[in-house]
């Protein structure tokens, strides 16, 4: 009984069938299913960028909310629009050398160490063709994780609408917090920027009192999750700084917020400086 | 035979736990458990595994090479797992996207290879079927007692819907965040077999040896 199965041809045509009927059955489920889970992570994204703008609404259709959004690419490094292919997608182009660039220790606060050239942004307008919001995609590590998520900003480009986290994995309860509305409302109507232009949002220890200085600047840390909080003020500070979307968030300050004068102002200022 | 079919399906659930007495997929008990949805899916998922891995590798055990019989049951069970993983990803995104790697690894829990050797090696598919569904069942069984446990008192909501106000939120429950961490998972599981083995004695495994009273130093000379 035992010994039938035991030939070197028996072992070899078991192992090649098993192979062959569990590759196929595989490989069904992954074709045959990958339309369903496209449209699953484009509905989660779009969901994502409509929560942080403050614009979902649960009982209507997320493709149908999001025709009011436009997508945009923007140059990181001049702040201009560039034109880029539909199918662009801002995380694998990071990975890719020839569409990315390297980051070194001390510009890359946000622990990021590859950025892309070209950024996604997304505007979105109200019914009369108006911008209401600029949304931004924006990540960094936190304490176990990169966090990935979304911050929206009112059309001066400076007073921040909202923010989002749409993939963690910091600790649940602790610095998984990022998620908990209450904390996400503290970021409603903060500024940026500074008189200067400088960056000046920033996530600190403990609570803003309505005495703290600058308060308009400042957001509470989460309780039990200071490095979690550390890392959502880096990567905020990264991306609306200088190596982030600033260039780019300048010029719309500078239009006015509208984006054809964005794009005329883009023309007219100089470059800003150099290789980041 | 009747008899016989319900101790297949039931018995692994206290009399023949997974995680309790066989102390077997242990490892996903605690990464998963930390709120209700995700241990539900996890549940399932790793029932519908078990239960179809057996009945497969039953199917072919007359034709399994001994030499190669592991790497045959293991082909087997990773591709059942990715299968469970597309489905999770097409019909329950959010889901799939909390649970994220651990689908993946329900490939290397010791419940499905363990069944998959112990049980469906000698016997036919339909109870091997059913010895899978059982496993998976007692398998959820201790997942639901901790993901409600840890749910409950580490966040004070079941299954995201909030139970007990919390302080964090003008309520008056102080939430335990130890609970939401693996490790009072260990704690948990070792108050339920202390339970389990309490209810039913004969689990109670004989001491492997026997301890020696502490020696004094003036024993030594």
């Amino acid at each position: 009984m035992a010994g039938k199965n035991e030939s070197v041809s028996k072992t070899l045509l078991v192992a090649f069938l098993v192979c062959v009927v569990c590759g196929v059955v595989v490989a069904t489920a992954a074709v045959s299913l990958r339309p369903v889970q496209n449209e699953n992570k484009l509905i989660d994204k779009r969901m994502n960028i409509l929560l942080a703008a403050g614009m979902y609404d649960a009982s209507q259709d997320v493709n149908e909310q999001f025709k009011s959004i436009e997508r945009k690419f923007v140059d990181i490094e001049s702040g201009d629009y560039v034109e880029m292919p539909e199918s662009y997608d801002q995380r694998t182009a990071a990975k890719d050398p020839a569409q990315s660039e390297r980051l070194s220790g001390d510009v890359d606060i946000a622990g990021i160490k590859n950025q892309a050239d070209v950024a996604e942004v997304y505007l979105a307008r109200g019914d009369n063709g108006e911008l209401s919001r600029i949304i931004l995609p924006v990540h960094g590590y936190g304490l176990w994780s990169t966090l990935y998520g979304f911050l929206a900003l009112e059309p001066d480009a400076n007073t921040v609408a909202g923010l989002g986290f749409y993939e963690h994995g910091e600790t649940p309860g602790l610095g998984g917090e990022v998620d908990n509305p209450k904390w996400k409302a503290l970021w409603e109507g903060k500024k940026l920027y500074g008189d200067q232009g400088e960056v000046e949002i920033q996530v600190i220890k403990g609570t803003v009192e309505s005495n703290t200085p600058n308060a308009e600047h400042k957001v509470d840390g989460l309780a039990g999750a200071t490095l979690t909080s550390k890392g959502v003020s880096n990567l905020l500070r990264f991306w609306v700084g200088e190596n982030g979307f600033g260039p780019y968030l300048k010029r719309m300050q500078q239009g006015g917020g509208d984006v054809a004068q964005a794009t005329d102002a883009v023309e007219s200022s100089e470059q800003p400086e150099g290789d980041a | 035979m009747a008899e016989k079919t319900k101790d297949i399906l039931l018995g692994p659930i206290f009399d023949n736990n997974p995680i309790a007495l066989q102390i077997l997929g242990i490892c996903s008990a605690l990464a998963v458990t930390s709120n209700l949805s995700t241990t539900v899916t996890m549940c399932i998922a790793l029932t519908a595994v078990t239960a179809f891995s057996n009945f497969f590798v039953s199917s072919i055990r007359n034709s399994i090479p001994s030499s190669i019989r592991i790497i045959v049951q293991m082909t087997i069970i990773a591709s059942l797992v990715i299968v469970v993983d597309q489905f999770l990803k097409a019909y329950a995104y959010s889901i799939s996207k909390q649970l994220s790697v651990f689908v993946g690894l329900i490939i290397t829990n010791c419940i499905v290879m363990g069944r998959a050797e112990a049980f469906a090696m000698k016997n036919p598919p339909l109870p091997s079927f059913l010895d899978g569904v059982g496993n998976g069942l007692g398998y959820s069984a201790i997942l639901l007692g901790l993901g409600f446990t840890r749910e409950l008192l580490g966040a004070g909501s079941l299954f995201g819907h909030q139970i007990l106000p919390k302080v964090s939120e003008g309520g008056w429950y102080m939430t335990n965040g130890m609970m939401l961490l693996p490790p009072s998972a260990f704690f948990l599981i070792g108050l339920f077999i202390w339970a389990i083995r309490a209810w039913k004695p004969e689990q109670v495994e004989p001491d492997d040896f026997k301890m020696k009273p502490h020696t004094r130093v003036s024993d030594a000379f």
